[in-house]
Parts: structure tokens; C-alpha cells; sequence
């Protein structure tokens, strides 16, 4: 039997086949360089850039919880200029997509690092509108239907490559921030990011995390991601890539069956460090199983 | 390339109430571990994704012997100490940044509270010259004997009295009026943040093993950052326990309030 033709295409851009990592989860790449091959990718999309480092949020940043984990790092990162003269020299070594996720605090912040990568051999900006960990910017800009259209216009002038805007689930309805991101220009949508939870030590009395809140990601979140995802995909018309527990090839499936193009691992890969090319392996599995030659057919494949 | 790692555990013991000690045969990981380094263990259930950074108590280069010694504070924990002899466990290390052995140094200083006294067996047996190690537990002693063994002066406080020193380790040590070349610390933070201030006065250098929550272990999530301020650097920075770390030197630690 031929193999799959695992390619797809997102506003543009071929990626060789629908695995992504996502940001935050895989740093720019380079730690993981040493347990898979990052040629067999088919994009990775970097850890949150903004214009100046910035040091996130105080320590503990974490607390694992049932089926997931919660976090504040809060962004922290070396800025842009460092990106660009460390990170980024290492992906270019790589065959594979690189998408730049990036943030800010202002319209004019995310802008100055869009407009800094414009002339860099990146393959497409994420614009993150939805960390739930820092107090201004971020999911400020996700949960606002004219901010959110408005972001999305300005960075869209400002970016050279194709524009994907990553989506917070902390809003009551999806579709209406997606309808307006596309109306701003978006050339893509990635959900979900994490959704905003908390955790208590019942033996101290006091929340886990420094921040007290933090953004809850890992499967126990899936169900709630592959909704939104479905429900986006039915009301826009830009390519989706879809992300909220995907632990495995099938989970990957679950998202494409729900209408995304692209899926991309997160929290999985803290649990182990090729997570994302078993999740390559089982949905080229599945579609061999099932008779699927390429990743439109499983996403025009729901039965209702 | 690095990989996972299924050993087999080939014994498992109860050394202290809530201490295991769990012996598992890893050629890969026993071969190359350098002392205050640590593996991430798995736990079997599907609810508890994240792994459990564990110090490296002892290695067996020639028999392929990973030496780990843990308390149970938690689920995870407690998933691991019910694994029986024969059982696999999923691990991967060995991690971190651990202690720098500087061969010139003839006297050695080792500060161990509780369950911070593991990786200093490891330590000892790698260290040439005088040592002195002082442990500090809340009851029960461990790994006295294994420390004896590679030729440290042990010196014990317990917070109840029932094995030597009535108090904490640092009234012992202080008390014994012993000093060396390097302080080598490993425990909870008050005591960590002690060992700073005593070497501090004192003009030695100490390396301590930080201890933070943490995700990946490797360097990716940035879950377990303690705020480091280098000399040669104008302002602190949030860095990484995992891979910095976990041992750091004490002068560079700023401790929040």
C-alpha cells in the first residue's frame, strides 16, 4: 500500500506533514534536538519572543494535576535580538517550518517584534493574545472582540510572513473572537491555549503556584479543546491548527476529524521527549489503518 | 541520541518511615552520572503525566547500578514505592548540572538536611581529602554507614534528640568548630540559605542543590527557576533548576523574603 501523503498547507506555507510543537513546550527546539530528529517535523513553533527579555513570574511556576498541569512562567524569555542571534541560526540548521510565537504588552511591543522578524528567515508568526499569565497583554488582547481584531490588523501590517493568531478557551464564545481575528487579517488560528485554573495545598492553605493562578494544559483539558476546534472550523474559513492534549496519534486524529489541518503536541512532550514523532507515527498509522491518502480527507471525514 | 529508559528494579527497600531506596539496573544512566545530578522517574498512572526529579544517591559503574533514594511527599512518590522488585520504571537522566570537584582541595565540608542527603554519597565517593559531613534529620538517620563507607566523618543532629545532636545541623556544625576548603549542601531552603550565610562569613565557597517544582527536567518548560545573580551579570536572572542547576554557588543564590 502507498504511503499517506502527510503534507499539508497552512495559509501558504508546506509543511511536510501536520506535527507542530507547541510554544512553550519545546524551548526553540534545541533540547529535544538531542532525542529526536527535528527533520521529521513538520514545524516547530518557538517559546514566546518579545521585544526586550523578559523574567517571568516568581517560583513555584508549576503544579501537576489530575490528567495536567498548571503554569506561570509568565513568558519569561531572552527577548528578540537574542532569539535571532541564538535560536534561531540553530532551527535554520533544521529542515523543517519555524513559526515565531510572539508577545507583548502593547500593540506597539508586538508590533517592534514582528517587525523585527520581518526580515528574518522565520516561516510564519504566531501572535499570542492568549497567555493567561502575565497581567497586561496577552489574554487581555484574546478575550476582546474589537482588541483581539484590532491586534491582529496592526501585526498584520506590520509581519512579512503569514500571520496565525493562537486563541484563549477563556472566553464564552470562540467563534465571535475567531470570526474577528480573521476579520483583522488572520491568515490562520491556532487553539487552544491553556485555560486558566488554580490549585490549593490543602495542608498549607496556600495556592501552589506563586501566581496563585495559572494556565491549565495536558489531556484533561482535550475535550474542551476539540469543541472550540470544531465549532471554529465550521465558522471560519482559514486553516486551523488545533492543540490541547494531544498525547498521541489518535488524539492528533480526534483534531482533524474536529476540522484542524495542523496539530501540535504540547504537554506531552514533558512526559516524553518524542512525543511528537509517535504522535507523526500514529497518524500515519490511522490513516493507513483506515484508507486515508491524505489530512484533507480526514478532515472532511466527521459523521454527524 | 538520549533516550527513555526502562529499567528493571532490582530492589527495593524502606530505609526510614516515608524513605525507599530503590536500586535499578541502568548501565546507560550508572555509566555516565556525575554526582548531584538527577533522573526524572514516571509514574505509571495515567492521571500523573509529569515526571519526579530524583537525586542520584549512588552509582555502580561496573555492575550498572542506579542507587535512588526517595521520600514519599507526594501521590507520585507514593505510586513508586509500592513498585516491587522485577518491576520496570520509566526514567531519564541522567540530568542536571551537579557538583564541581576541584581536586586541589583537601578538606571537604558536607551539609545534609533529610531527604537532601542522598547525592552526597555519590559526592563523597568521588572527593579526595579530608570530609566531614554533617546531617541533619527530623528522627531517623540515613545513609550514615554508605557516607562512612567512602571515608567522611559523619556527624549527626535529629529535631527530636533520639540520634546524636538535639537540634539542627547547623548549631552542630557550627558547634564543632570544623572548617575546610569547600561546602558542599544539599536540603531544604532554610538550610541551604544558612550554609550560604556561615560560608559567606566565613570566605569559603559552597555549591548548594536548589530544589523547585518542575515539568520537563530539561531545560524546555522553565517551570523551576531560582533567581541567580552572577558576578560578571549588573541583574538578577530567573534560571533554569533543571539545567543551570541544580547545584549552584551560594553566593549567586538571591533568596526571596
Amino acid at each position: 500500500m502507498n504511503k499517506p501523503d502527510m503534507q499539508i498547507n497552512i495559509a501558504g506555507v508546506e509543511l511536510k506533514n501536520p506535527v507542530i510543537t507547541a510554544s512553550g513546550t519545546f524551548g526553540s527546539g534545541k533540547e529535544y534536538s538531542e532525542y529526536i530528529d527535528l527533520n521529521k517535523l513538520g514545524a516547530i513553533t518557538v517559546k514566546g519572543v518579545s521585544d526586550i527579555p523578559w523574567k517571568g513570574n516568581d517560583s513555584p511556576r508549576i503544579a501537576e494535576t489530575y490528567g495536567g498541569m498548571l503554569n506561570s512562567v509568565g513568558l519569561q524569555n531572552p527577548g528578540v535580538e537574542a532569539f535571532i542571534e541564538e535560536d534561531l541560526s540553530f532551527l535554520k540548521r533544521y529542515d523543517t517550518k519555524i513559526i515565531v510565537n510572539i508577545v507583548g504588552r502593547t500593540v506597539e511591543e508586538y508590533c517592534r517584534v514582528a517587525e523585527r522578524l520581518s526580515d528574518t528567515d522565520i516561516d510564519m508568526i504566531e501572535l499570542n493574545i492568549s497567555c493567561p499569565n502575565v497581567k497586561e497583554g496577552g489574554v487581555s488582547f484574546g478575550t476582546d472582540l474589537l482588541m483581539a481584531e484590532r491586534i491582529t490588523e496592526a501585526v498584520k501590517k506590520t509581519a512579512k510572513q503569514p500571520l496565525i493568531v493562537k486563541l484563549s478557551p477563556n472566553v464564552t464564545d470562540i467563534v465571535s473572537i475567531a470570526k474577528a481575528v480573521v476579520a483583522g487579517g488572520a491568515d490562520a488560528i491556532s487553539l487552544i491555549n491553556t485555560l486558566l485554573g488554580m490549585a490549593i495545598d490543602i495542608n498549607t492553605r496556600k495556592p501552589i503556584l506563586a501566581n496563585i493562578v495559572g494556565g491549565l494544559s495536558g489531556p484533561a483539558i482535550r475535550p474542551v479543546a476539540i469543541r472550540m476546534v470544531y465549532e471554529v472550523a465550521k465558522a471560519v474559513d482559514v486553516p486551523i491548527i488545533g492543540m490541547g492534549g494531544i498525547m498521541t496519534g489518535e488524539d492528533a486524529v480526534e483534531f482533524m476529524l474536529a476540522g484542524a489541518t495542523g496539530v501540535a503536541v504540547g504537554m506531552a512532550n514533558f512526559t516524553n521527549p518524542t512525543a511528537t514523532i509517535d504522535v507523526l507515527n500514529g497518524i500515519e498509522d490511522y490513516m493507513i489503518r483506515h484508507g486515508f491518502n491524505n489530512i484533507e480527507e480526514i478532515r472532511k471525514s466527521l459523521i454527524l | 541520541m538520549k533516550k527513555l529508559y526502562y529499567p528493571i528494579i532490582i530492589e527495593q527497600n524502606q530505609i526510614a518511615r516515608g524513605t525507599f531506596s530503590m536500586k535499578l539496573q541502568c548501565n546507560e544512566i550508572a555509566e555516565t552520572a556525575l554526582p548531584g545530578q538527577f533522573v526524572n522517574l514516571y509514574c505509571r498512572e495515567g492521571e500523573m503525566l509529569l515526571p519526579r526529579p530524583i537525586s542520584i544517591c549512588e552509582t555502580d559503574r561496573e555492575k550498572g547500578i542506579l542507587t535512588l533514594v526517595y521520600a514519599v511527599v507526594g501521590k507520585g512518590t507514593e505510586s513508586f514505592s509500592r513498585l516491587k522488585k522485577g518491576d520496570t520504571i520509566k526514567v531519564l537522566g541522567p540530568l542536571g548540572d551537579g557538583f564541581k570537584i576541584d581536586e586541589s582541595i583537601k578538606t571537604h565540608i558536607l551539609i545534609g538536611g533529610g531527604i537532601g542527603v542522598p547525592p552526597l554519597v555519590e559526592l563523597a565517593k568521588h572527593l579526595k581529602g579530608e570530609i566531614y559531613a554533617f546531617l541533619g534529620f527530623a528522627e531517623s538517620p540515613i545513609l550514615v554507614e554508605e557516607l562512612e563507607s567512602y571515608g567522611a566523618k559523619v556527624f549527626v543532629a535529629t529535631d527530636d534528640g533520639s540520634a546524636g545532636f538535639k537540634g539542627n545541623v547547623i548549631e552542630l556544625f557550627k558547634n564543632k568548630n570544623i572548617t575546610g576548603g569547600m561546602i558542599y549542601g544539599c536540603g531544604p531552603k532554610p538550610m541551604l540559605k544558612a550554609v550560604g550565610k556561615w560560608a559567606e562569613d566565613m570566605g569559603i565557597k559552597a555549591q548548594i542543590s536548589m530544589e523547585e517544582r518542575m515539568a520537563c527536567g530539561i531545560g524546555v518548560c522553565v517551570g523551576c527557576v531560582c533567581k541567580i545573580k552572577k558576578k560578571e551579570e549588573e541583574d538578577w536572572q530567573n534560571r533554569k533548576v533543571c539545567t543551570d542547576g541544580p547545584v549552584f554557588w551560594s553566593e549567586e543564590v538571591i533568596w526571596d523574603e
